[in-house]
């Protein structure tokens, strides 16, 4: 059922009457109800591209941070890929101390608006979170990431964002590529040691993968331009339609441009095919175009949009993580009539963040469950007209410790459609490593780096994100964006106090 | 920062611009591409062929024609404006090395892509011969820079209003007869060049194909471009545009292009009126 944000605020205010001025037991603060996250009417944001999750409000934060019980041992921050000192930030928002939070939460990361709505909040910190273990329910650990958002998005609106301070010049020059989240830190990090820092970003606008791949109910794209302003105001340089490997190659950027050193955050960026017969048929699309489409060129808005969509009427998405949720959201979004997930294991298994998951079945997504497509069928003018499925049941582990499909023999169904969008995965993008001799990557054309210091195969280039780790998450790539910064900033001093040059 | 340097109408509908992208001008080789956005945050990307390029002065030469709702903006700009984005150079160059004896065919616009690998074959020591093919005499583009690389020039028209009357693979056909190249580079209409790896088929011609397929980011990130080559599926952004002829799957190609036939049929007429263009002009 829907609750909209003057319900859950006025529950939050009263609430509060009670337990402020208190000395809370932890059996109290057990007591306290979790506070729902306040979203947009499902049967109204079908029809728009604006933000679901909409907040909390300041009487939520006060009770969902009393909630926390500041354990000594703090296994969220375990949790957490860059270990914020979590307690120490919730203790402030639960005073109302909403600028002392913010501080402590950027001494560890560098977009807290961003990784407060996009994270896997509960399969990080919040699997971890001691609250949702006594309760024996995941559901019931303390929101993390909504006091997160909200302590960002406070400073925010308060206007005063504060711009990191810039070192003074050391003379070097470093090159970032690419501007997804890992390059967004590592350019901070570089910029604030006093380097001259320079983006290359291949496309028109910066942000990577929270720009094209990210739609604008998830993440509002403002919410990124800040970031990138920041950086800009820091004095970092953007050279945007630059695609490293093709406009310049690694090797032109260290020797004959004169950088000094270069962190490569390329993202992994060619989409997975299942290899299945019919892929290429008209009306198949990978996650990434159809995203791409909506997201970049904001195709979405039809009357104003040049970039085209497709007219879809029944859809079927191809995965279960975030990407297959954004792709099956924007198409309802955008008037398709019926809209599946077609997975082949459970919700149980399914990658994907609880939260997106459970506002797509509010806005009408289905999901089809144990489904392994095997075939796109299409009509005689090339066009999708359905997809032959072959049912299957759980098996034993895999790899991944996830329970593998196992198909059933005969079971085959034809699922009608007219469009297919594939969300199984991206590889990595091999431009870099095919045009940069020496450059190591492993099996699966990840670049091989140190794992302390991010450092590639090449003296002075460094590597973090996606490029590195597959598919993973923005906190990730921030925290090896992070890493690589420092390693970066030791590299560079150290070869000023040897007096060394670029070879 | 791209700003025009020339622009010149070649015909009813063909442009050639002129336009300072030094970083492009250096690195671009016969065969590449660029993607052009024009205009603000809701423009299209459109992939465009570099015709040439003068790395001294900084600058690349695209021709284009205006088809669809982004060529017809870009067409309405003139020398002193600049494009909004220009990324490149895409796609892998062409393979120029010398093999004997090479026939280039290029049909409407593919004249274009086809004068930097005409001219590059040349360079390298291979006897070239040029065939080039239009609807009409208005459509002929580039016809003196390519008689100046070509050691014969065969220009045909459709409808016999210049040069030969013939499609261009009447030509393709007698010189594959005749004159036995070792090699085809054909550039020009899918259709076009499905028929020419008709043509030099039979001969078993080595026949080079450039694609210019759908496509979004151009750097491999959409796969809106893909293709089948031999049963396998490539992209053309990243491990082409060109492609062994005789593997491209043409039919399932030419169907995919025709995948946003509808809305760009009705964004086409709305440029033209903007663009004060005559239906069936060009």
């Amino acid at each position: 059922m829907h609750h909209d944000t003057v319900t859950l605020d006025s529950q939050a205010k009263t609430l509060f009457e009670q337990y402020k001025d208190q000395a809370l037991t932890n059996k109290q603060r057990l007591a306290v109800p979790v506070q729902e996250m306040p979203a947009q009417d499902p049967d109204v944001r079908r029809d728009n591209m604006e933000e679901v999750a909409l907040g909390y409000t300041e009487a939520q934060v006060l009770i969902e941070s009393i909630r926390c019980l500041q354990c000594a041992n703090a296994p969220c921050v375990a949790g957490c890929p860059v270990r914020i000192d979590i307690p120490r930030f919730i203790a402030k928002a639960a005073l109302g101390d909403f600028a002392g939070s913010i501080g402590v939460i950027k001494e560890a990361s560098m977009l807290p608006s961003v990784c407060g709505r996009v994270c896997p909040q509960e399969t990080q910190c919040q699997q971890t979170c001691t609250v949702g273990r006594v309760h024996k329910d995941i559901d019931k650990a303390v929101s993390i990431g909504r006091i997160e958002r909200f302590v960002a998005d406070w400073e925010a609106s308060q206007g005063k964002r504060s711009v990191p301070e810039v070192g003074q010049s050391t003379g070097k020059k470093v090159g970032v590529v690419g501007s997804g989240p890992a390059s967004m830190t590592a350019a901070a990090d570089l910029r604030r040691a006093g380097h001259e820092v320079v983006m290359f970003e291949a496309l028109h606008k910066c942000g990577g993968v929270l720009v094209y791949g990210i739609p604008e109910f998830r993440l509002p794209k403002r919410i990124v331009q800040e970031e990138i302003d920041t950086l800009v105001s820091m004095g970092v340089k953007i050279e945007q339609n630059f695609l490293v490997g093709r406009t310049a190659t690694i090797d032109e950027l260290m020797t004959r441009d004169g950088f000094d050193a270069l962190f490569i955050g390329s993202g992994a960026g060619l989409p997975n095919f299942l290899n299945i017969p019919g892929e290429n048929l008209v009306g198949v699309f990978s996650a990434n175009e159809y995203l791409t489409r909506s997201n970049l060129m904001r195709a979405y808005d039809k009357a104003k949009a040049g970039t085209p969509l497709f007219d879809s009427k029944r859809v079927l998405v191809f995965g279960g993580g975030n990407v297959a949720m954004d792709a099956a959201r924007t198409a309802v979004r955008l008037g398709a009539e019926e809209v599946s997930i077609v997975y082949r294991r459970t919700a149980t298994e399914m990658p994907a963040r609880r939260e997106e998951v459970a506002h797509a079945h509010e806005e009408g997504v289905l999901f089809k469950y144990l489904h392994a497509p095997k075939e796109i069928i299409g009509n005689e003018k090339g066009k999708v007209e359905g997809v032959r499925i072959v049912l299957c049941q759980l098996g034993e582990p895999d790899a991944s410790g996830r329970r593998s499909p196992v198909e059933i023999p005969g079971s085959d169904i034809v699922l009608a459609c007219d469009t297919v969008i594939v969300a199984i995965g991206n590889s990595s993008n091999p431009l870099i490593e095919k045009t940069t001799k020496g450059l190591q990557v492993d099996r699966k054309g990840h670049i091989v780096v140190d794992e302390d210091t991010c450092a590639t195969s090449i003296p002075g280039v460094y590597a973090g994100g996606d490029i590195v780790l597959g598919s993973a998450t923005v906190i990730l790539a921030m925290g090896q964006g992070r890493k690589a910064a420092k390693a970066m900033n030791e590299y560079l001093s150290d070869r000023e106090h040897r007096g060394g040059s670029a070879s | 920062m791209f700003s025009i340097i020339e622009k010149q109408k070649l015909s009813a509908e063909v442009f050639r611009m002129v336009i300072s992208a030094p970083y492009i001008a250096k690195a671009r080789k016969p065969g590449q591409f660029i993607i052009i956005q024009q205009g603000g945050d809701f423009a299209e990307r459109i992939p465009l062929t570099i015709a040439d390029a003068d790395p001294e002065q900084g600058t690349i030469t695209i021709i284009f024609q205006a088809v669809g709702e982004a060529t017809h903006k870009l067409a309405t700009l003139n020398a002193k404006d600049a494009v909004t984005n220009v990324l490149g150079p895409l796609g892998q160059p062409t393979h120029i090395e010398k093999f004997g004896k090479v026939v280039c065919v290029g049909g409407g616009i593919g004249v274009a892509p086809m004068h930097p690998i005409a001219k590059g074959m040349k360079q390298a020591g291979n006897e070239v011969k040029i065939i080039m093919g239009a609807r009409n005499k208005g459509l002929i583009i580039m016809e003196d820079e390519m008689k100046a690389i070509a050691d014969e020039l065969i220009v045909c028209t459709d409808d016999g209003s210049y040069g030969r009357k013939a499609l261009v693979t009447e030509p393709l056909k007698e010189l594959c007869e005749t004159w036995k190249p070792d090699l085809v580079v054909a550039i020009g209409p899918p259709v076009m060049m499905k028929f020419c790896t008709l043509t030099t088929r039979p001969f078993n011609i080595p026949t080079v194909v450039s694609l210019n397929t759908i496509m979004v980011d151009g750097t491999g990130m959409c796969g809106g471009c893909r293709v089948s080559i031999n049963g396998k599926t490539k992209f053309v952004c990243v491990d082409g545009p060109e492609f062994d002829g005789f593997a491209v799957d043409w039919d399932n190609m030419m169907l995919r292009l025709g995948t946003f036939k509808a809305q760009e049929q009705e964004a086409h007429h709305r440029c033209h009126i903007g663009l004060h263009i005559q239906e069936g002009d060009a």
